[in-house]
């Protein structure tokens, strides 16, 4: 019987490794620059800087650089220099939840941009809330993070008074999707995927309301796991229903799998995403054909915006590494949000930072309004943005096209 | 369940790759009694060699003239690393508590992760792999074969049946089988029992890059995650076909692809298990059959009963 309890012992115990391992968290350690008089306020950037979706996170922590260093050349507040110190979550909640802490440790930050994934938000928000700790995320769309878990039934209530954002909800994002399928693309008969995440899941839910509520039919529902790439069972399923379109919660790399393997199954109905699809890697990562599909993402495209232009312009002269991805404009108006209520308060203080900083600045940034990359920045009252600008993008001859772009209206 | 046919092979041809993959486990744990976690990041390496080969020939060039190159830079790269493991990872520590080897598993998986991440140009998101032109073989009414399924269907048996005569009839391949049954006295008889280890690593290694290719032409792409969940599948098919026998690491691989398609496509047509169906509870089904068989036949599907050594 040995070998049997060996085996049992090592399946176990490789088991419980593998999950540890994968929440190893690494840090960025680029804070060791030289003191001066100047006080010096530290930005926290968490994002997933490891992993499938680093695409994105380097994408934000290297906007928020860049908001800090055009502050300091602008010396937007006087006498503080911002500095940037990023955490690695890896998309992963419990690596999420180590950085908050290590974050509201660390007496230099002020405030914090981040993270990516609305499941790692709700990891961090509680640690966040309790170190007065103000968080902007340019990215979660979740909309129980700012709204409360009963935001369906309309009971809505801020959860934490430390949460903001510059990204839009999915409770917008997933209506506005459905109503594109069904007004503008005349699709009735969807089938509907998610990847059982906090995003993902919340998303297809939303849209699956709003396209039965215009008169569509939601002809199947299925989902799928994370990191897994054989999605040919539900590819079958949606061939065999009939489906003319199919809507996908969830991120590029199951997406553009999920979208490879319907068209080989033999269904040619085009899929559409949030957010999370909307990527380049999407489309190159994918060995079929997948023109005329479709991803609504927050916001109107970066590059046709005005406000916008300054933007990409700074960003390719500082010759990062990686693209500003999806999230730049909004992680760049993030940390400028910071950095104005970080002003503010300094101005109502007499040109210092008073001692209960980390408090008035989430007070403050209740308060900030400017033009920002994105559009006007503000944000009511539960911490989201007042901006309801979204846009549906689609693949076509292998690239992402902007097909329309509207402000939400209900 | 004029579908039927069709979920079937969409589970053979999942369940051929996991097959493939669980040569490597059950061969290494067969000889040594080690189960290699790294071999999931050997099998995801093979897909890194394969592309690389591809991305060096000149642009244009047919799959079909690329194929045969790729396979061998795809089993250059998993038995070079397959074979270095063994000799850097393993070998010191053979003789050492059962315990040490296992943890220098999980480490080197993921250290060969990250590096692949870090030194691989633009792996840190999914590399696109070459695909075959044109899309599937129409068989039956309602049976297509995917062109990439097509190589994978025709590579797992060849390579079973090749496994199959190189262990039952070659010089290596007895000794190998004998080494499986007792080292010691196999040492006694004059066979180098650290060359076998060495070619039991580097047979897995080989296999594991055949299945990498495959899963680059099914999928279209690979990523330097891929080999985690593969791993772990392949593993699991490994425990239930009986891990140690090389038949039943194939058999453990299709019957568990077969579950798992037949779960997602039927469950949810049972009165009262709507809930449970679908893509989301597959691996729920898997692993309830896995834990059946251990229950029931604890030595697996092909094991067979052993003798504790003393």
């Amino acid at each position: 019987m040995r070998h049997r309890s060996l085996l049992i012992m090592t399946t176990a115990i490789t088991a419980g490794a593998l999950t540890l391992s994968a929440c190893g968290s690494r840090d960025d350690k680029n804070d060791s620059g030289g003191k001066d008089s100047k006080t010096t306020v530290v930005i926290g950037v968490d994002a997933p800087l490891t992993g499938s979706l680093s695409a994105l996170g380097q994408g934000i922590k290297n906007s928020v650089d860049l908001a800090a260093k055009v502050a300091n050349k602008n010396n937007e507040v006087d006498g503080v220099t911002f500095k940037v110190k990023s955490f690695d979550d890896q998309a992963v909640p419990s690596s999420g939840k180590a950085n908050a802490t290590s974050m509201v440790d660390d007496e230099d930050i002020l405030g914090a941009v981040g993270p990516l994934n609305s499941g790692v938000a709700q990891s961090m928000q509680g640690v966040f809330d309790r170190g007065d700790l103000a968080q902007v995320s340019p990215a979660n769309t979740n909309p129980a993070l700012s709204q409360g878990d009963d935001w369906a039934s309309g009971k809505k209530s801020r959860p934490f008074k430390t949460y903001f954002r510059t990204a839009t909800t999915d409770i917008i994002q997933g209506r506005f999707a459905a109503q594109y399928y069904y007004k503008d693309a005349k699709k009735r008969k969807v089938f509907v995927i998610d990847d059982k995440q906090a995003y993902g899941n919340g998303l297809a839910t939303i849209f699956a309301e709003e396209f039965k509520r215009l008169g569509g039919k939601v002809v199947g529902r299925d989902h799928l796991t994370v990191k897994e790439t054989d999605f040919s069972g539900i590819a079958n399923k949606v061939k065999s229903s009939g489906a003319d379109s199919v809507y996908f919660g969830g991120q590029y790399p199951e997406g553009g799998l999920l979208s490879d393997q319907v068209k080989q199954a033999g269904a040619q109905v085009p899929i559409m995403g949030g957010d999370g699809i909307y990527d380049p890697a999407f489309i190159k990562a994918s060995g079929t054909n997948n023109d005329g599909d479709l991803a609504t993402s927050v916001g109107y495209p970066v590059e046709q915006l005005d406000s916008a232009k300054t933007f990409v312009k700074n960003y390719a002269d500082q010759h990062y590494k990686d693209p500003y991805a999806a999230y730049g404009g909004y992680s760049y108006d993030a940390g400028w949000a910071i950095i104005q209520a970080v002003k503010a308060v300094v101005e109502d203080n007499n040109g210092k930072l008073p001692d209960n900083a980390r408090a008035k600045i989430t007070e403050a940034l209740g308060k900030v309004s400017f033009d920002g990359v994105t559009g006007k920045v503000s944000f009511d009252q539960y911490g989201d943005t007042t901006n309801k600008q979204l846009t549906v993008y689609k693949v076509t001859k292998g690239a992402w096209k902007s097909v329309k772009s509207e402000t939400f209206k209900d | 369940m004029h579908e039927l046919p069709q979920t079937l092979v969409n589970g053979l041809t999942l369940g051929a790759l996991y097959g493939l993959i669980a040569i490597g486990y059950t061969m290494v744990y067969g000889i040594v009694q080690l189960i290699n976690f790294a071999h999931g990041e050997i099998f995801m390496i093979g897909g890194f060699g394969a592309l690389t080969i591809y991305i060096w020939l000149p642009s244009g060039t047919a799959l079909s003239l690329a194929l045969p190159l790729m396979l061998i830079g795809g089993i250059v790269a998993s038995v070079a690393i397959a074979t270095a493991a063994e000799r850097f990872a393993y070998r010191p520590l053979r003789g050492g508590p059962r315990l040490a080897p296992l943890i220098t598993a999980i480490g080197l998986s993921i250290a060969l992760q990250q590096a692949v991440w870090a030194f691989y140009p633009d792996a840190k998101k999914p590399r696109s792999f070459p695909q075959f032109e044109g899309s599937s073989f129409e068989i039956l009414d309602n049976l297509h074969i995917q062109r990439g399924d097509a190589f994978l269907l025709i590579a797992a048996p060849l390579c079973m049946l090749a496994l199959g005569l190189f262990v039952s009839k070659s010089r290596a391949g007895r000794a190998m089988q004998a080494t499986a049954q007792d080292p010691d006295t196999a040492k006694l008889m004059g066979i180098n029992t650290d060359r076998i280890i060495v070619m039991a690593f580097a047979i897995g290694g080989a296999f594991a890059a055949v299945a990498a290719l495959s899963h680059g032409l099914k999928y279209g792409q690979i990523n330097f995650e891929m080999g985690f969940i593969a791993g772990l599948k392949a593993f699991t098919a490994a425990v239930l076909g009986g891990i140690g026998n090389i038949y039943g690491a194939m058999l453990g691989g299709v019957v568990l692809g077969i579950v798992e398609a037949l779960a997602i496509k039927y469950i949810q047509d049972i009165p009262g298990m709507d809930q449970l169906g679908g893509g989301a509870w597959k691996d729920v089904w898997a692993f309830t059959l896995l834990i059946v068989v251990l229950l029931v036949r604890p030595q697996g599907l092909l094991g067979e009963r052993v003798a504790d050594r003393a």
